[in-house]
């Protein structure tokens, strides 16, 4: 059984604020349930399946239904960090296709400029904590093991990373919420302070308070929209974890994920025309292009130069709402917000700046919790309404 | 020529499983777990064996040598590292197999390299456990 044409993301909404001093959780998480529904034109009564991960408040989704006044026939509290939201859409899919659900609604919300972040991972009771989390380990000192190691063995450098952060910082500028709307160069980023070498500041995303929502809805409601719907394609989801000491953190879950994604779609990387690629840290970026088999594993350095990423002319044009990296990274996490610009892509209604002629097929993938020890991984491939 | 940070010594929490594990660093040994089933080594220590589903594990007590898979220099740490730095986190390869997180210390952290081979050091907490770390082989 596949979810090929089962589901449609009818809905997609992106909180317009960075950072947000005078608001509850729950109350954003609300907001941006209630954008989505808009754009779908549909309204809160018309949800009986809810998802959600981690970042929201109270037991599963339970409290958050309480707050918003829903009734549900189905929930799904699937938590794998970043990656929550775009192996939720997968879910949703799945149980509208099996009848469970006609209109499932997605929110990420977070307010982590107001709250103390989980910048460090010392853990909260997993069996792994007292092995790891006495050692010190920041999330960017996580992904600079990564960093490293990619450098070793197989020669990438600090100026092919920060073409990554380019690329992105090239979109932010069209972007009017973006956190860091403007321009830098290779060189600004080398510049910038190392905060876990051989990561610079630059290399790094942003943090934000903020979130968005999504609404997948059955075919039978998406006919009935005035909206432009996206159709889902297909899903792949994978978590990687440090199987038992034999540790390479030169590759992400994305290289499970993404062929179970592509196999479902039916089609291949080469059919993708605008891809939202997980950017936590421009590391990620590499790593998952890769994986995701945009290129041949360890070329991803050359693979980024002469502005392959940026819109809408490089031979991948990636993450044209400027990404984690220069936009949003809500909760920090980054899931929601890399499908929330494919829609908007396959839709015709990114910035026409950056806006990919004749986007057919999109591609959303997202990485959740520390590449180099446990991560979620999940990819999600995206086509217009009639694809 | 960047000396490592002095490092604070956060307690980690210890439970029935673990306990012999955290002895042991009390009597400097470094000790992981093989499984008799399919004769693997792992790490973190556990019960069951991850590679093969046996409970049929064991103790083993390493050489505490070892080599650097891959480092991060933390410029400034947060949590029970806020302010310390810089400092490094490092993935070593035991000899006996798996590949451990820790801290690579009393070194020059500008001439680190992977590969490098390191032995166990420890470092005692306030709980009834130490912390293995590694610095480089003289």
């Amino acid at each position: 059984m596949s979810i090929r044409g089962a589901a449609f993301i009818a809905g997609a909404y992106e909180h317009p604020q960075r950072v947000i001093p005078d608001k509850s959780l729950g109350q954003v998480h609300a907001e941006v349930a209630a954008g989505a529904l808009a754009d779908a034109g549909l309204s809160f009564s018309d949800v009986d399946a809810y998802y959600c991960a981690g970042d929201a408040p109270g037991l599963g989704g339970i409290s958050m239904a309480d707050y918003m006044g829903l009734k549900l026939r189905h929930i799904d509290s699937t938590e794998t960090g970043g990656s929550s939201y775009i192996a939720h859409i997968g879910h949703a899919a799945a149980a509208i296709k099996a009848g469970k659900a006609s209109v499932a609604l997605i929110t990420l919300a977070g307010l982590p400029r107001q709250m103390s972040g989980n910048l460090v991972m010392e853990g909260g009771g997993a069996p792994e904590d007292a092995f790891e989390g006495p050692f010190g380990p920041t999330v960017h000192g996580l992904y600079a093991l990564a960093a490293r190691r990619h450098m070793y063995e197989f020669g990438t450098t600090s100026e092919q990373l920060a073409e990554i952060k380019v690329a992105a910082s090239i979109h932010a500028q069209y972007n009017p919420n973006a956190m860091l709307p403007k321009p830098v160069t290779v060189e600004d980023v080398v510049n910038s302070p190392m905060v876990s070498d051989p990561l610079h500041r630059l290399d790094c995303c942003v943090v934000t308070d903020g979130g968005g929502a999504l609404i997948v809805v059955s075919p039978e409601i998406a006919r009935d929209l005035d909206r432009s719907v996206v159709k889902v394609l297909g899903h792949g989801e994978a978590p990687k974890h440090t199987n038992g000491g034999k540790v390479d953190v030169t590759f992400t879950g994305a290289r499970w994920s993404g062929p179970a994604a592509f196999a479902e779609a039916g089609v291949t990387p080469k059919d993708i025309d605008y891809a939202s690629i997980y950017d936590s840290f421009t590391i990620t970026v590499l790593e998952t292009i890769e994986d995701l088999g945009f290129c041949e594993k360890g070329k991803g350095g050359e693979f980024v130069l002469d502005g392959a990423l940026q819109a809408p002319f490089g031979k991948l044009p990636f993450n044209t709402d400027g990404g984690g990296l220069a936009n949003n990274h809500p909760a920090n996490r980054g899931g929601m917000t890399k499908v929330l610009e494919a829609v908007r892509q396959l839709r015709d209604e990114a910035h026409p700046a950056v806006q990919v002629p004749n986007t057919q097929i999109a591609l959303a993938h997202g990485t959740g919790g520390s590449l180099p020890t446990r991560m979620g991984a999940a990819t999600v491939i995206l086509g217009r309404e009639d694809a | 020529m960047t000396e490592s940070a002095v490092l604070p010594n956060p307690a980690p929490s210890i439970d029935p499983e673990t306990k012999p594990y955290w002895d042991a660093t009390l009597e400097g040994k470094l000790i992981i777990r093989r499984c008799n089933a399919c004769g693997e080594n792992h790490w973190y220590p556990r019960t069951m064996c991850p590679f093969c589903g046996s409970v049929e594990t064991e103790w083993l007590e390493t050489a505490g040598k070892g080599t650097i898979y891959t480092f991060a220099i933390t410029r400034k740490g947060l949590g029970h590292y806020g302010g310390v730095g810089p400092y490094v986190l490092a993935f070593v390869t035991l000899d006996e197999g798996p590949t451990m997180l820790t801290n690579i210390v009393e070194c020059d952290v500008d001439a680190l390299q992977i590969g490098d081979r390191v032995e166990v050091v420890f470092h005692k907490t306030e709980a009834e456990a130490a912390l293995p770390r590694f610095r480089p082989v003289a």
